[in-house]
């Protein structure tokens, strides 16, 4: 069979990165750049966004005291939101997805790569707009109309920016695979990429209606959708869940991906974890956009066919699949690793925490939809958007460090690397967990002053230090990262072992990926070529 | 081109989903309330222009078809004017679009006004827009073909699904804001 010239001679190296104009940035097409420059603003965002949440988690330890404007904490708590989930989890995968899923499917470039590179720079500049709107007291509640409009004018062109890139990625995924590689060859990120895009696809774009609809009536009329005070109201089921499920697919599937390549051997079951990561994606990405309600607060058995329909079912769609397709992957990934010789890698302990934080999340989701819970309006759901926030973050740290050298042509040290994976997994529990628990004592959502029985100091400064601890896990991330990638040890072609075609290519991959791509036969076209062992 | 033709469709889809979701949600909410007033009063909807335009998209239909099925001849004469004509009916269904506006005299900032008045130009806007879009790719097929790409026939066929699209689009926004109103 297969694969590839792994050494291209024909195609222009990426040696001459570093010395290429800053021109050759701003007008790019190559994927990597592409993805590069996504991944890069964003971790910047990421640490931007955390120092928020730890001000915010530090503000809310003594519920008496006010260290912060009181009329700065709505906008502080939209900033939040918006920055972790808009500026930071969704490009940070999307850049990643950008960077890794060409190289994957054996085509030479995204298709419509301008349309991604537009993509950057239109989410760049929203990003900065709603930001700075913010800052200049706008955003959700905000005293200054002028910057309330530009914050949803801000936002609006964010959302579009990111759906421009995801458009490519997805017509990447549809139409550019190397020959023979149908859809159940396809690596599993990739098809979590897929499932997760054409997620993106049905909700950025709601998100962007909701925008259009509050822009306009913000800045003519007023009448209908309550002004700056209820912005979140209205566009808040796009940083919330379930849509958050949808963002973090990709976490399922790099999981997968890396435990197959850590234990050396084929994913089991590769058709029933490819149908995990869509039960999660679709059934996600259909609770965002449907909005039904998702709330069971009867007594089931006194239920009545049409209670059954109206709550039940539409509970058990959007939250107990999502968490059937999440226990499904990770099943089968702990039977992959108990079936194999597990190397501890990096980006296994990466992968593998990052999505088990996520699915805790998708868990504590489906409790926060249970009416006798009483959960509503509680900080419990910031509880359980931190768990998937962070937890794919944790993801994304690992996808760096697992196809860094494929991007930057040097690896990070295991050796270094892996303590910041267990510092991040210490991180996201203590930033989520306490307002799991505070969330039952009925702490109060978005508010800094609140008044409950229970020991609301010890939940909300254990919150805050986990906040503190992401900063510096990812402080430390990019420090190590920054430092490895260019003055670390030159990586090999193939430095995992892994299976699928990118490790084909050199290391970095050339601008095309590839000198030649022949017909793929396998989903582990790699592993096909190397000596046979227990597989 | 066509497949990513499809999924900008399936994007902005979900965008006039999500807009006439909303807009139903709000014009139940308005008419329950105490008021009980949707479309403010004093204001009529004008059903002709708004019939106007969902006749013009059976020819623009019928045209971007028409582009296909020359472009697949090599009949480069009908491609470019299938495609004009295409263009030129997108560009009365803005001009009726804005003659509606103009009858209406919907003032978004009037005392009397409703949801409705902000909420009827933020959709129909949103569909000039895509309008307007799907005029420029008319364009775009047109000068690619008329400059000698004729080999390129995807493009045409992504064009004619992009004003399909818009077709079936526009008769959903026609039943939802002008006949239910």
């Amino acid at each position: 069979m297969t694969t590839i010239d792994t050494h291209a001679t024909g195609a222009a190296t990426s040696s001459g990165v570093r010395l290429s104009s800053v021109a050759d940035w701003l007008t790019t097409t190559d994927h990597k750049r592409i993805g590069r420059m996504f991944i890069a603003v964003s971790l910047v965002a990421l640490l931007g966004a955390v120092v928020v949440a730890a001000l915010l988690g530090i503000e809310r330890i003594d519920a008496q005291a006010a260290m912060l404007d009181i009329n700065s904490i709505p906008q502080l708590f939209a900033l939040y939101r918006i920055a972790l989930t808009f500026i930071v989890l969704v490009p940070l995968l999307l850049g990643i997805a950008v960077a890794v899923v060409p190289l994957q499917l054996g085509a030479r470039s995204l298709t419509f790569p301008r349309l991604a590179a537009a993509g950057f720079w239109t989410w760049l500049v929203g990003s900065v707009l709603v930001v700075y709107s913010i800052a200049a007291n706008g955003g959700p509640g905000g005293g200054n109309s002028r910057f309330v409009g530009l914050f949803l004018v801000g936002h609006i062109v964010l959302l579009v920016g990111l759906a421009a890139a995801v458009g490519s990625l997805v017509t990447t995924l549809l139409t550019a695979r190397a020959p023979g590689m149908n859809m159940r060859r396809v690596p599993l990120f990739s098809w979590s990429v897929l499932v997760g895009a054409l997620g993106l696809l049905l909700v950025l774009p709601a998100v962007i209606g909701a925008l259009i609809y509050n822009y306009v009536d913000y800045r003519y009329g007023r009448v209908a959708f309550g002004g700056n005070q209820a912005i979140n109201d209205w566009i808040g089921f796009g940083f919330s869940q379930p849509a958050t499920f949808v963002y973090a697919v990709p976490v399922f599937g790099f999981a997968a991906e890396v435990i197959a390549v850590a234990s050396g051997r084929r994913m089991p079951m590769r058709g029933v974890v490819f149908t995990g990561v869509g039960l999660v994606g679709i059934t996600a990405a259909l609770g965002a956009v449907l909005q039904q309600p998702a709330d069971v607060s009867r007594n089931i058995s006194h239920m009545s066919l049409g209670h059954w329909l109206s709550d039940v079912l539409p509970y058990a769609l959007f939250n107990l699949l999502p968490i059937l397709g999440g226990f499904i992957v990770i099943a089968l990934g702990a039977l992959a690793l108990r079936g194999g010789r597990p190397r501890l890698i990096a980006p296994l302990v990466f992968g593998l925490l990052g999505a088990l934080m996520v699915f805790v999340g998708i868990l504590a989701s489906a409790i926060y939809y249970i009416g006798d819970a009483q959960l509503a309006g509680s900080v419990f759901e910031e509880g359980t958007w931190l768990y998937i926030v962070y937890g794919a973050v944790l993801s994304a740290l690992g996808a760096i460090t697992y196809w860094g050298p494929k991007l930057w042509g040097r690896v990070i040290p295991d050796k270094l690397a892996l303590p910041l994976a267990a510092l991040g997994f210490i991180a996201t529990v203590l930033a989520s967990l306490p307002y799991l628990i505070a969330g039952f004592a009925k702490q109060p959502a978005n508010a800094s002053q609140f008044d409950y029985s229970g020991p609301q100091n010890l939940w909300n400064g254990l919150a805050a230090a986990g906040h503190v601890l992401m900063f510096v896990t990812v402080l430390a991330f990019i420090g190590l990262a920054a430092r490895s990638f260019t003055k670390g040890a030159h990586a090999g072609d193939d430095p995992w072992d892994a299976h699928t075609l990118e490790w084909a290519t050199s290391s970095p991959a050339p601008y095309a990926n590839f000198a030649d791509v022949h017909s793929v036969v396998s989903a582990e076209p790699l592993l096909d070529l190397k000596p046979r062992r227990d597989r | 081109m066509f497949v990513g033709t499809a999924v900008g469709c399936v994007a902005a889809g979900s965008l006039i989903g999500a807009m006439l979701a909303l807009w139903m949600r709000l014009r139940t909410d308005a008419l329950h309330s105490a008021r009980a007033l949707w479309i403010p009063k004093g204001i009529k909807v004008p059903m002709v222009p708004a019939n106007t335009m969902l006749l013009a998209f059976i020819p623009i239909c019928v045209f971007s078809q028409w582009a296909v099925y020359a472009a697949r001849r090599d009949a480069r004469s009908h491609t470019a004017i299938a495609l004009g004509l295409v263009g030129i009916i997108g560009l009365a269904v803005i001009n009726a679009q804005a003659f509606i506006y103009a009858r209406m005299k919907l003032a978004v900032n009037a005392k009397a006004a409703t949801a409705f008045n902000t909420m009827f130009y933020a959709l129909t806007g949103t569909f000039v827009l895509l309008l307007i879009v799907g005029i420029g790719f008319s364009a775009i097929t047109a000068f690619r073909y008329l400059g000698g790409r004729t080999t390129d026939r995807e493009i045409v066929s992504a064009h004619a699904l992009y004003w399909y699209f818009l077709s079936a689009v526009f008769f959903a926004l026609w039943f939802v804001v002008y006949v239910t109103k």
